[in-house]
């Protein structure tokens, strides 16, 4: 079966899947995860250059080129409306008036806990000026429709906290979500393994993000090709339509002409 | 000139364009971005961006990140 391609932004993506490009060990074997992944998205973040020391250090897109892949600017590590705002204009700058980002205010560092009050005010200020927001957000079904109203091209609820690996920690508000969206909605955080992408895709989900589940595998190109089947999985079995669930068992082979009768 | 450049003061005497900044601090290769008191100056502007005393500048790139 022919699956529609993930539209984001007027662009097709036939992958579901988006990887991130921190904690790897080095621009090789992110390279190499990425292409074992499938995916045609990549987050990078936008930093300061380091001044007098290593000034021409090899730099990541040189390695994980813009011509060949969607480079996702993130705004990781602002802590208010007005820093993201600027590091998507930075960014921008930086990618030759490229205009999709992916926005993310955070409220706490041991959380990281998005920041939903100040993730508002950014996005009308980055909608207004132009970008193409891709959010990430908390599971809450009230915030991700208002992300979605303001104009946001995706909204990105958190499966779990950042990092944390701990996979869908709660399907039924991922599932609100979905019911009332008219955006991809993609899951963004808290994948652990393989199983954890395929459950968001069971659920509906449009496409995933994950940088440590693949990253911090022991071998994570190896890592990055159980996601893509994964997500490919997950995804088919969404369009397959699962069985109800039942408490009690139903034969599979037929109970007439049994040798017994 | 005084300088804040990445958050850190800078002496700067290589002549008062963005530009002969950049090249001074050997940022002239590969993707940056530029800002200067919190707004961008674009690429095509840096050879005619004058820099005054206590300019705040922000050179960022691209790095991993998820």
């Amino acid at each position: 079966m022919q699956d529609q391609a993930l539209r984001i932004a007027g662009v097709d993506y036939r992958s579901r899947l988006i990887i991130g490009s921190g904690k790897y060990k080095s621009f090789e074997e992110n390279l190499a995860a990425l292409e074992a992944s499938g995916a045609e998205m990549i987050t990078v973040a936008i930093r300061r250059v380091n001044l007098g020391q290593n000034a021409d250090e090899p730099n990541l897109l040189d390695v994980i080129s813009p011509n060949s892949y969607t480079i996702l600017p993130n705004t990781a590590g602002c802590y208010t409306a007005e820093d993201a705002v600027r590091t998507c204009r930075l960014a921008r700058e930086l990618l030759d008036g490229h205009k999709l980002v992916k926005l993310e205010v955070l409220g706490d560092q041991k959380t990281l806990y998005p920041n939903v009050t100040e993730t508002v005010v950014a996005a009308e200020q980055l909608v207004a000026d132009g970008f193409d927001v891709m959010v990430y957000t908390s599971d809450d079904p009230l915030i991700a429709k208002r992300l979605e109203e303001i104009g946001c091209v995706a909204v990105m609820p958190l499966g779990a906290p950042i990092g944390s690996g701990l996979g869908i920690r709660n399907p039924y508000n991922i599932r609100l979500i979905l019911e009332n969206a008219s955006v991809p909605i993609i899951v963004d955080a808290g994948v652990g393994t393989a199983s954890d992408a395929s459950i968001a895709m069971e659920l509906g989900c449009h496409g995933v993000l994950m940088n440590t589940a693949i990253a911090e595998a022991k071998q994570p190109v190896l890592m990055a090709s159980a996601m893509k089947k994964a997500v490919e999985s997950g995804r088919e079995a969404f369009l397959a339509g699962r069985m109800p669930r039942r408490l009690y068992a139903s034969a599979s082979s037929p109970l007439d002409g049994t040798i017994n009768n | 000139m005084e300088l804040v450049v990445n958050g850190k003061q800078h002496q700067f005497e290589g002549g008062t364009s963005l530009a002969s900044l950049l090249q001074q601090l050997a940022v002239t290769e590969g993707r940056f971005a530029v800002e200067v008191n919190g707004e961008i100056v674009p690429k095509s502007q840096h050879q005619d961006y004058v820099l005054r005393d206590n300019d705040a500048v922000e050179i960022v790139r691209a790095i991993g990140g998820g």
